[in-house]
């Protein structure tokens, strides 16, 4: 009745063997060290329970099935080969990928078993199509705000968080009745049809600060409605699969929602961006601020003993990782200690900035997180902030009138010096100024950061050229 | 299905979730992006379903979806692995080139 029944104990035992592969592969991620093992097990157990399937019986015809095979890798290599900084967008659209064969497996099942579907099959079965639905288009969504082929600016209306909510009420609506009533067909289209829509409407509010979040969370609903799937195929390997993937999904957005200061409901329901707007530019009168040269910021570099790098995501756009690379050497051969701190959500995604600093040979030892760098401040002698603004925002911590109030951050402030590297005054993303500029201790170093970074790089006669 | 084969399968979700909560609030922030597309490459695994469904030749539209549904996962799978590992490559230590 069942094409995954277990008829065939060896498939069965393949499988089994395979999830403990795949839970031994997450294990192995702990560490650096190993790490790459763990790909390896998880490689492993997919060919061993793909080989296993493939032997399976019950398929008449390879031909299709071969052909799928073929152009997925055909198409799955370039995605695997993209520059660092892509790897966001690439994440998003695979994520929008894993949905999508989720969702089509979960149509095909429906028109093959409707309308005698028991009532839990029916609940799983729609709970995967509308999970996988809603990821497939709010996964695209996601990609194309990061590859910025749509507008990253949030767009947000009075009474958006209602609209949207309405929508997934209504799917879900829609899929109580079909499983009171199986025979009700035709409400199977447009189930699917509310959940792509919801999808969309879901990231329309995101803007590019929030994309760490949303990216955690589209994790966990890819996760969460493979699992799904795996209850309709009664596949306890896809079970176990999509489980972990939404546990991971999970702990990082709720993560992320700690680093955002979010609440986790405020997350759940994608219901975030709007605040952001809240208070504008108001502090547009000019505040007096201090400004060096890269002469002068090396001079004080090379006078430090203890220097500390805030990247964001600034840095990545001005592919600057690699001058901060050349300025580490420089000052770690002056015997200067140098290390990084890393905030949660610098970046575009859980992780980011830590894949392109060790792309650009920064090694992992130096790359600390938050709570490990925040007691290191005030025995730093210079913060060096690159790309990186709300973030190191005191204001996050002592004024109560600040939208950012309570974020955790980078305590910057307490270093001995902080030089910050910038275009311009213009206030970051989220449109809130930041006080940490105006303080007697910051210099503001103007420019873009690969070019400053590099003119200081050669003050310090390191670097080459 | 049988219901106790449900039940079954809820347990094996509950107990695995509880196993991913515990295996990955270990890992370090440091590898959380390539830990997305670790766990993205094995969640792919759906491929299995898809590839059943292409190979049974139940219905045409069976066929046609579960063969799309094979290039989305295989993608994944192919893309998610390869990236997973050349990202990890790059993940170095001070500690044994500096003396």
């Amino acid at each position: 009745m069942n094409s995954f029944a277990g008829s065939d104990l060896l498939l069965q035992i393949t499988y089994l063997i395979a999830a403990v592969l795949f839970i031994l592969s997450l294990k192995l991620m702990s560490s650096p060290k190993t790490a790459r093992q763990g790909v390896w097990a998880g490689e492993l157990g997919m060919l061993l329970a793909i080989i296993g399937t493939l032997l399976h019986h019950g398929i008449v015809d390879y031909r299709w099935i071969a052909i799928g095979l073929v152009l997925g890798s055909i198409i799955g290599v370039p995605l695997g080969l993209v520059h660092m900084t892509a790897v966001p967008q690439r994440t998003a659209l695979s994520h929008a990928f894993g949905a999508l064969c989720v969702t089509l497996v979960g149509t095909s099942e429906f028109y093959l078993r409707a309308p005698n579907v028991p009532p839990f099959m029916m609940a799983v079965l729609s709970a995967e199509v509308i999970l996988g639905s809603l990821t497939f288009t709010g996964s695209l969504m996601a990609a194309g705000k990061l590859e910025e082929v749509l507008p990253q600016r949030p767009i947000t209306y009075k009474g958006q968080n209602f609209v949207n909510l309405s929508v997934l009420c209504l799917a879900i609506l829609g899929a109580v009745v079909l499983i009171l009533h199986p025979e009700q067909m035709h409400l199977f289209p447009a189930i699917l049809g509310i959940s792509l829509l919801f999808g969309v409407l879901m990231i329309v509010p995101i803007g590019g600060a929030d994309m760490p979040t949303v990216m955690s969370l589209l994790n966990s609903y890819a996760g969460l409605s493979a699992a799904a799937m795996g209850f309709v195929l009664d596949s306890k390997l896809l079970i176990i699969a999509g489980a972990l993937d939404g546990a991971s999904g999970f702990i990082l957005s709720v993560n992320m929602s700690k680093a955002m200061n979010r609440s986790f409901s405020n997350v759940l329901f994608g219901a975030f961006g709007q605040e952001q707007a809240a208070k504008g530019a108001d502090g547009q009168e000019a505040k007096p601020v201090k400004s060096a040269t890269p002469e002068e910021a090396a001079a004080i570099l090379a006078a430090a003993s203890k220097v500390v790098i805030v990247p964001g995501y600034g840095m990545a756009v001005a592919q600057a990782q690699h001058k901060v690379r050349e300025l580490y050497d420089a000052l770690t051969k002056r015997g200067v200690d140098v290390k990084f701190g890393i905030h949660p959500v610098a970046g575009r995604m859980p992780g980011h900035m830590n894949v392109l600093l060790a792309e650009a040979d920064i090694p992992y030892d130096k790359l600390l997180d938050m709570e490990d760098v925040n007691p290191e401040f005030p025995q730093t002698d210079v913060a060096l902030v690159i790309g990186a603004n709300d973030v190191t925002n005191p204001a996050a911590r002592n004024d109560p009138g600040s939208p950012i109030h309570g974020m955790p951050i980078l305590d910057v402030d307490k270093a001995r010096t902080v030089m910050v590297i910038k275009r311009g005054m213009s206030p970051g993303f989220a449109g809130i100024d930041n006080p940490l500029y105006y303080l007697d201790r910051t210099l503001m170093l103007f420019g873009d950061a690969k070019s400053f970074v590099g003119d200081i790089v050669r003050e310090l006669g390191g670097g080459h050229s | 299905m049988v219901q106790s084969d449900l039940l079954t399968d809820l347990y094996v979700f509950i107990l695995a979730a509880f196993i991913g909560f515990e295996v990955i609030r270990r890992v370090s922030p440091l590898l959380h992006t390539p830990l997305m597309s670790l766990t993205n490459a094995l969640d792919a695994i759906a491929v299995v379903g898809a590839i059943i469904l292409a190979g049974e030749g139940k219905s045409f539209l069976a066929t046609i979806l579960g063969t799309i549904a094979i290039v989305a996962a295989t993608c994944n799978i192919v893309g998610g692995f390869l990236i997973t590992d050349r990202m990890l490559r790059m993940f170095k230590t001070s500690r044994p080139t500096k003396s």
